[in-house]
């Protein structure tokens, strides 16, 4: 039904550039150059016009129709159904009609239960109906509306450009919008998390036990929600990630630019994009694998003890992912430093290395910084990777060799498994979620603002 | 532009004989030895330039005058710049650029293998066509050379260097109260003498000079070029210019380029007064370039 009327409207608007079009023809047939629009611009405003009202329509419809039956449903539903059904409830007993009526019964229904659920199906394909029907006249009476405004001097170019811009508007927005939504989500659920435990006690507190409180019977032994342990760890594994990527990257940057010659610039550089490419899951088997027995071994050999979910193993491989972001954005910096920069000093008699360190590196420090910045937002941000090679436990522990867990690590097992969303123990999850957006928010924005100033600079 | 030109190089071989002394084949350049002037030591000799398969200089040789200011003119894409940045090797940071011949400083060949780049850059220094200052401070632009050249043993030192160099430079007085400001805080004129002062402060033998002025406007202009006309008295300098007026105001010694070959070289006053070859005149009158 629903595939039905897509391709209608498709196939009408399609017709209606057509026929749009051809009136354009027509136009320019007859006035000549008098004409204000290319045929096209008038094909594309009578398409648009069928097309996109329609279109709007049934979106707003789909949207709609759901909550609206389900409302009438429950309006109309016999007393043998809804009484002694607490009204929060009321949802289960929704769900159970709908399941009733697509055939998912657990026993045989009661009789006003099918009737429910016969209702039910039947208003639904009801609504189907009229929705195609008010769709094709929505079409009609616009593709219509729009053919009656086209003359040799009707402005269909000026109308489709003011559509485009408004089009291009509303996609831009979508990303503004879902950002707001997704932080009144995190803010409404940290709320209800913080109306149960102190924020005194989670950004301060230094024990981590949410698992304990899972269970009804274990309330007494209530879990403890000192996050700092956890931010520890992210902090501890981001910072062995940077300590990795940042000097490789910005020598490999530094190379790129400076030293190496085309041909090993075009072998490079494609390598690099490709190890960007990677996806993360991918280095989380590498860490596990291969990197943390490794270091657990050379540990072992040197006489220390190493965890096998060492912090070193997961930062180690963290920082090899961001090595390639660090050294594209540090290249960036350094070929945005003109290139009289570098003949003033060369021709000064000082060597390329000496040109790197005295003229390049400080002209594109605050583009470097800016890339090191979203690099660590990156980093403290980095899920699977630490999912797969980071521990679990939370521990006041900064040594590299022994295992720490991560907010992101903690969010995911927060909520793996039975979640109950007035329970703290799921809650914490937005609470983290919620500390993890804020400070890659702020990196990003820092590192982003300096980004721009220093482009700026050379203009 | 060009049919033109070969139709009237056509002529000039089948028609009576020309102004200029020979009738030579088509790169000969014409060379009018140069009157009272100290003795060459930086010299060319058949330098030819490719940029991958192109060739952008053909057979080049010249002889540059001693503490004297030599111009090298001719139009857009000549080779003029090209061959200015075979002198101190600056062609070296392009990857495709290939540079065939011998250009000799004191008998030592520019390109030989155990010669020190940085030595020779340090010996030959350059000014560019646009002011291009570090972001650093104006003391820091000039102590910039002495620093990695090691000139300066101690602070002092390096402040007496900074400061002549600034003197010589005629920009000392204009900054000598903010010395620690940002370079790049200056005016354009002022930027290309901080770029002279920070040339000079390595202490080089030759100044090469790639259209110093193109980015300047008329009164900053007057001032470097009368500030070059006071550098000759201890620095050999080549300056690449685009404006006739100002080779005729400033050098001793005018090269004129065309198409990647070097046609005609002498005392400037020869060269703008009675031009030897036809295409030079046809430059100087303004019917080409």
């Amino acid at each position: 039904m629903l595939g039905f009327l897509f391709t209608a409207i498709i196939v009408l608007s399609l017709a209606a550039f057509y026929v749009g079009r051809s009136a354009g023809n027509r136009f320019v047939a007859e006035n000549g150059p008098a004409t204000h629009s290319l045929a096209g611009y008038h094909g594309a405003f009578v398409a648009i016009w069928v097309g996109v009202p329609a279109l709007v329509l049934v979106l707003l419809w789909l949207l709609l129709q759901g909550s609206v039956i389900d409302n009438l449903l429950l309006a109309s539903l016999p007393p043998a159904l809804t009484d002694g059904v607490a009204p929060g409830r009321m949802s289960l007993l929704l769900s159970e009609i709908k399941n009733t009526a697509v055939g998912v019964t657990f026993g045989e229904p009661s009789p006003e239960l099918s009737a429910a659920a016969d209702t039910w199906a039947r208003w639904n394909v009801i609504a189907g109906w009229a929705m195609f029907v008010v769709a094709l006249a929505v079409m009609l009476l616009a593709g219509f509306f729009a053919y009656t405004r086209l003359n040799y001097r009707f402005r269909a170019r000026t109308n489709v450009e003011r559509f485009l811009s408004g089009f291009m508007i509303f996609c831009s927005l979508i990303a503004i919008v879902t950002t707001l939504g997704i932080i009144v989500s995190l803010v409404a659920e940290s709320l209800q998390f913080f109306s149960m435990v102190p924020p005194a006690e989670f950004f301060f507190g230094l024990n981590w036990e949410p698992q304990i409180s899972i269970r009804e019977d274990q309330i007494a032994g209530s879990g403890a929600f000192g996050a700092v342990p956890v931010f520890l760890g992210t902090l501890v594994i981001a910072s062995i990630a940077m300590i990795v990527a940042t000097p490789v990257g910005i020598f490999t940057a530094i190379y790129l630019v400076e030293y190496s010659g085309r041909r090993v610039r075009n072998v490079i550089k494609p390598i690099l994009e490709i190890l960007a490419g990677v996806p993360t899951v991918v280095y989380g088997f590498f860490a596990v694998l291969t990197v943390a027995p490794a270091i657990r071994e050379a540990g072992s050999l040197l006489g220390f003890a190493t965890s096998p979910n060492s912090a070193l193993a997961a930062g180690g491989v963290m920082g090899i992912m961001i090595i390639p972001f660090i050294s594209s954005l540090a290249d960036d910096a350094l070929r945005a430093v003109p290139q009289s920069m570098r003949d003033g000093s060369l021709a000064m008699g000082a060597t390329r290395a000496e040109t790197v360190k005295n003229v390049l590196l400080p002209a594109a420090l605050p583009g470097i910084a800016g890339g090191l910045l979203l690099a660590a937002s990156r980093a403290i941000g980095e899920t699977m990777i630490v999912v797969m090679a980071a521990g679990l436990i939370a521990s006041m522990n900064i040594n590299p060799l022994d295992s720490v867990t991560t907010v992101t690590v903690q969010i995911v097992t927060l909520l793996i498994g039975d979640t109950a969303f007035d329970n703290p123990k799921t809650l914490a999850a937005f609470a983290l979620g919620l500390v993890l957006f804020v400070v890659t928010l702020c990196l990003n924005v820092v590192a982003l603002t300096i980004v721009r100033k220093y482009r700026e600079q050379y203009e | 532009m060009s049919t033109t030109l070969s139709a009237r190089g056509a002529t000039d071989m089948s028609g009576t004989s020309a102004p200029s002394t020979t009738q030579a084949p088509a790169h000969q350049t014409v060379r009018v030895p140069m009157v009272d002037a100290n003795l060459p030591r930086l010299k060319a000799k058949d330098v030819s330039v490719f940029y991958g398969d192109k060739q952008a200089l053909y057979d080049v040789s010249i002889d540059v005058p001693e503490k004297a200011v030599t111009s090298f003119i001719g139009p857009s894409g000549c080779g003029k710049s090209t061959f200015l940045r075979c002198i101190n090797r600056m062609n070296d940071t392009i990857e495709s650029c290939r540079v065939l011949g011998d250009i000799t400083l004191d008998d030592q060949n520019l390109y030989d293998s155990s010669l020190d780049v940085v030595e020779l850059r340090a010996r030959i220094g350059m000014v560019f066509q646009k002011p291009n200052p570090f972001p650093k401070s104006i003391f820091e632009n000039v102590a910039y050379g002495p620093k990695i050249h090691g000139l300066a043993r101690s602070k002092t030192d390096l402040e007496e260097i900074v400061e002549s160099s600034l003197k010589k430079a005629g920009l000392f007085n204009e900054v000598k109260d903010r010395l620690h400001s940002p370079g790049t805080g200056l005016s354009g004129g002022q930027q290309q003498r901080l770029c002279i002062a920070r040339a000079i402060a390595v202490g080089p033998e030759v100044i090469l000079m790639d259209e110093p002025c193109s980015a300047l406007d008329p009164i900053a202009t007057a001032i470097i070029e009368e500030l070059i006309d006071e550098l000759r008295e201890n620095y050999t300098i080549v300056i690449v210019t685009h404006s006739m007026q100002q080779a005729a105001r400033v050098s001793q010694k005018t090269a004129f380029f065309h198409l990647g070959k070097l046609i005609e070289e002498g005392p400037t006053e020869g060269i703008f007064t009675n031009p030897r070859d036809k295409k030079t005149q046809d430059y100087i009158t303004g019917r080409i370039g």
